[in-house]
């Protein structure tokens, strides 16, 4: 037999009658318990603690006093964080070779196998000139950088320098209505703007955290980096002689970074202005104690880490890519590709903006991972059924020049790069973070309509002056 | 805890907080500030077996990872770092109801021996909740080079629980920390955690709703500290306890 | 007895000097986050330095760092120790 005891009062009789209580002492219990707590706290760590601390200036006071002064603060932060761009990219080069150089050469045994199987060419161009090959290519591409940018950085957090950069930038933020610590995922965008976007937890404001969220794709990440540099050295590199070529490309990207950051400080404070606008934010940082990383085990960590997402985005988003890209460069209807159809039905659209009609679908199909947009772009070029690396970049050079590029192309090829919608992993995380359509939809929107809109206007002043 | 109220236990966590437990297997959560080098005490516990992802329905991180120590399997949740968990934030609420209402066999918090006033704050907080804590404190190497000196036993004596102290990044009391974890898991520690005196309007406001509460949910939940969410004004807190206790009554009607 | 016109903005007190809280006039998050970190009144803080920007400040409260903005840091009540 069960006896269910019905309780004398229910919760909802209870909750009221706090309520009351509450209200009768102007809602300051909140305040009331915590203070008691602490007091609590202090009499414990007062029988438990002594401190023998002693006048002089402790090692992270002399620290501060350097890495946040008027003087050194700024210069050491860029320093500091352009230093770390610079070793993501220049030591990525040989690893990407290297680990290219394996994957290309597994893929060339592919095909024998396939062939020996007897497999139908379209399967063989599927799964292996489309699939693996892309897979191959975003793996090559991604994962060096993924693999000395976040451990370095990871590096840098666990030292306990990142809050004071987001201390020494606060008051640029604040001025646009958002919050310091927005520079802490610009940064991570650097590396990967998916991990940028999951990186805004950091920040407690709901409405900064969607500007934070929705400006992220601004900062170009490390599968547009070799991009921007193919282009910026052939094109701006290329004016000057070649001991100057690389200095003048690294000064262009740089450039294109600076951009992409002033757009993200306009677009933040726009935002705070329309759609996002709310309450005003505060900030409540700490900022910890300096202490010695511990090396060994964050770069393991962290490598293992990165390798792993790396790995899963290749196999989840470039992989059926590359297949679709593969069906479309090699279904024919009549003489032309799909590829080539879908190119000139872009053409008239693309020109206004100062591209072709190949570049802007390079730019579509590569939805799926940022590094592949090349790759396409020169499949499409040279009709070739499959995705294609350049050589050298002279070689890259006369591809393009005899494909028509102007420098306007070339400019524009940039602008649009840096601005132009995010990557289907980031699309997905900000899907994730925000949990709604609408925000990541935005996401997608607002870089693209600033994109367009910034093309076609150089376009169209650059073709009206009489440039180009 | 008995056999069947274990697999219970096992079926809840699995349900409500998307925890997969083998079984037999310790559940042990860990709490503590940010920059207290918490991940730091977790890696040196898990190493390698650990997993992360996120709590379910929520985007706040979620790491578990697994050890054993003398035949005996223990899952480490990692919870996010918070100041409190007085529950003003979802990190603050995550933290909150897996404590509470998860019931690990252990409460692992984690404080910095070099600002330890400030952590105490959490430590009192977990302990309001939940008697099966363990304090670690932590970064006692920093300590040290700072001159300030802890006393373990004293700070032991007024918590009321065990206290361990460690220098995670080095290694040192790692095995204290096991052998603690172990001992309270298997129910040998019996711990008085250190009850907060609150100024006379909160006692007198607690008083006035202790007995209506330890007649409402019975020993559910400690009552008094029922009664500071209610006064505190955290509906949130109403939702997740008629919510959480709602499935025990039905489980016990489902039992008879 | 303390009078407001006894205290002075936490936001302009100079930077080695230590003040007592004597009152909130923030709210919301802002409120609570201050308060978890133990600035709640009666408690001893200093003033430590400056963002090289002038703002956000950074304050020692229980031996931890905290950086708060000068607009948020002007509502906190303090008096000169």
């Amino acid at each position: 037999m069960s006896a269910v005891i019905k309780p004398m009062i229910t919760l909802k009789e209870i909750c009221t009658e706090a309520e009351r209580i509450r209200l009768t002492t102007q809602n300051s219990f909140g305040d009331k318990i915590v203070s008691d707590i602490y007091v609590n706290a202090e009499k414990i760590a007062n029988r438990t603690i002594t401190k023998n601390t002693s006048e002089n200036p402790s090692l992270d006071s002399r620290l501060d006093d350097i890495l946040t002064s008027r003087l050194f603060g700024f210069p050491i932060m860029l320093l500091l964080l352009s230093g770390i761009f610079w070793l993501t990219i220049t030591g990525a080069n040989i690893p990407s070779e290297m680990i290219g150089n394996v994957l290309f050469a597994f893929q060339d045994q592919l095909i024998i196998w396939f062939a020996l199987a007897g497999a139908p060419d379209w399967l063989t161009g599927v799964l292996v000139l489309g699939m693996y090959r892309s897979l191959a290519w975003v793996i090559s591409v991604m994962l060096p950088p993924m693999a000395i940018f976040f451990p370095l950085f990871t590096l840098l957090e666990d030292l306990g320098y990142l809050p004071r950069v987001a201390f020494n930038l606060d008051n640029m933020f604040k001025k646009c209505q958002a919050c310091g610590k927005q520079i802490l995922t610009m940064c991570m965008g650097f590396g990967c703007n998916a991990a940028g976007v999951v990186a805004c937890r950091i920040i407690d404001s709901p409405r900064e955290r969607l500007i934070a969220v929705l400006t992220n794709n601004f900062v170009p990440c490390n599968g547009r980096f070799p991009t921007l540099i193919a282009i910026a050295t052939i094109f701006m590199g290329g004016v000057v002689t070649s001991e100057y070529e690389t200095a003048v490309a690294s000064l262009v990207v740089t450039l294109l970074v600076i951009l992409g950051i002033l757009i993200t400080f306009a677009v933040s404070w726009a935002l705070s202005h329309t759609i996002l606008k709310g309450e005003t934010s505060s900030l409540v940082l700490e900022l910890p104690p300096y202490r010695k990383p511990q090396f060994g085990a964050i770069l393991y960590r962290s490598i293992i880490d990165r390798t792993l997402f790396v790995l899963k985005r290749a196999i989840i988003m470039a992989a059926p890519a590359g297949a679709i890209i593969w069906i479309l460069a090699n279904v024919y209807i009549g003489e032309l590709s799909l590829i080539r159809h879908l190119a000139a039905w872009l053409h008239p659209f693309a020109y206004a903006i100062g591209l072709d009609g190949f570049i802007l679908l390079a730019f579509i199909l590569g939805l799926p991972a940022n590094e592949i947009v090349v790759p396409i772009l020169l499949m499409s070029y040279l009709s070739s059924g499959q995705m294609l690396e350049f050589d050298t970049l002279n070689d890259l050079r006369n591809i393009l020049i005899d494909q028509g590029w102007t420098w306007l192309t070339a400019v524009c090829a940039l602008l649009f790069c840096l601005l132009h919608w995010p990557c289907t992993t980031t699309l997905l995380s900000a899907y994730k973070e925000t949990g709604s359509k609408k925000w990541t939809f935005l996401t997608f929107l607002i870089p693209t309509t600033i994109g367009f809109a910034v093309c076609f206007t150089v376009a169209q002043l650059a073709r009206l002056l009489g440039l180009a | 805890m008995s056999k069947f109220n274990r697999e219970e236990h096992h079926r809840i966590m699995q349900k409500h907080f998307g925890i997969i437990t083998t079984p037999g297997q310790f559940t042990v959560a860990l709490a503590g500030n940010p920059n207290v080098g918490k991940s730091t005490v977790f890696n040196a516990l898990t190493g390698l077996h650990q997993h992360t992802g996120n709590w379910p329905g929520k985007t706040v991180d979620n790491a578990q990872g697994s050890f054993t120590y003398l035949d005996s399997s223990f899952l480490m949740i990692d919870l996010p770092g918070t100041y409190s968990i007085l529950a003003h934030t979802v990190e603050e609420q995550v933290a909150r109801d897996f404590i509470c209402f998860g019931k690990p066999d252990a409460t692992l918090v984690v404080l910095d021996a070099t600002c330890l006033e400030r952590n105490l704050n959490l430590a009192l907080q977990v302990m309001e909740i939940t008697p099966h804590v363990i304090v670690c404190v932590n970064l006692m190497d920093e300590a040290i080079k700072k001159n300030i000196t802890i006393n373990i036993s004293a700070l032991q004596k007024e918590l009321g629980v065990p206290v361990i102290p460690t220098a995670a990044r080095n290694g040192k009391g790692l095995d204290s920390l096991r052998h603690a974890l172990y001992e309270m898991s298997i129910g040998i520690t019996h711990t008085t955690p250190r009850q907060i005196h609150y100024s006379p309007e909160v006692e007198r406001a607690i008083q006035e709703l202790t007995p209506k509460i330890s007649r409402c949910i019975g020993n559910a939940l400690n009552p008094r500290w029922v009664a500071l969410r209610l006064l505190d004004g955290d509906s949130a807190f109403i939702d997740s306890i008629t919510h959480y206790l709602d499935l025990e009554n039905n489980r016990k009607e489902l039992a008879v | 007895m303390n009078t407001l016109s006894t205290t002075i903005p936490l936001s302009s007190i100079s930077i080695g000097s230590i003040c007592q809280i004597v009152s909130l006039n923030v709210k919301g998050l802002l409120r609570r986050r201050i308060l978890d970190l133990g600035m709640v009144p009666g408690t001893p803080v200093q003033c430590i330095r400056k963002s090289p920007a002038g703002d956000p400040i950074a304050y020692l409260v229980r031996d931890t760092l905290i950086a708060l903005r000068n607009d948020d840091a002007s509502q906190i009540r303090v008096t000169l120790l």
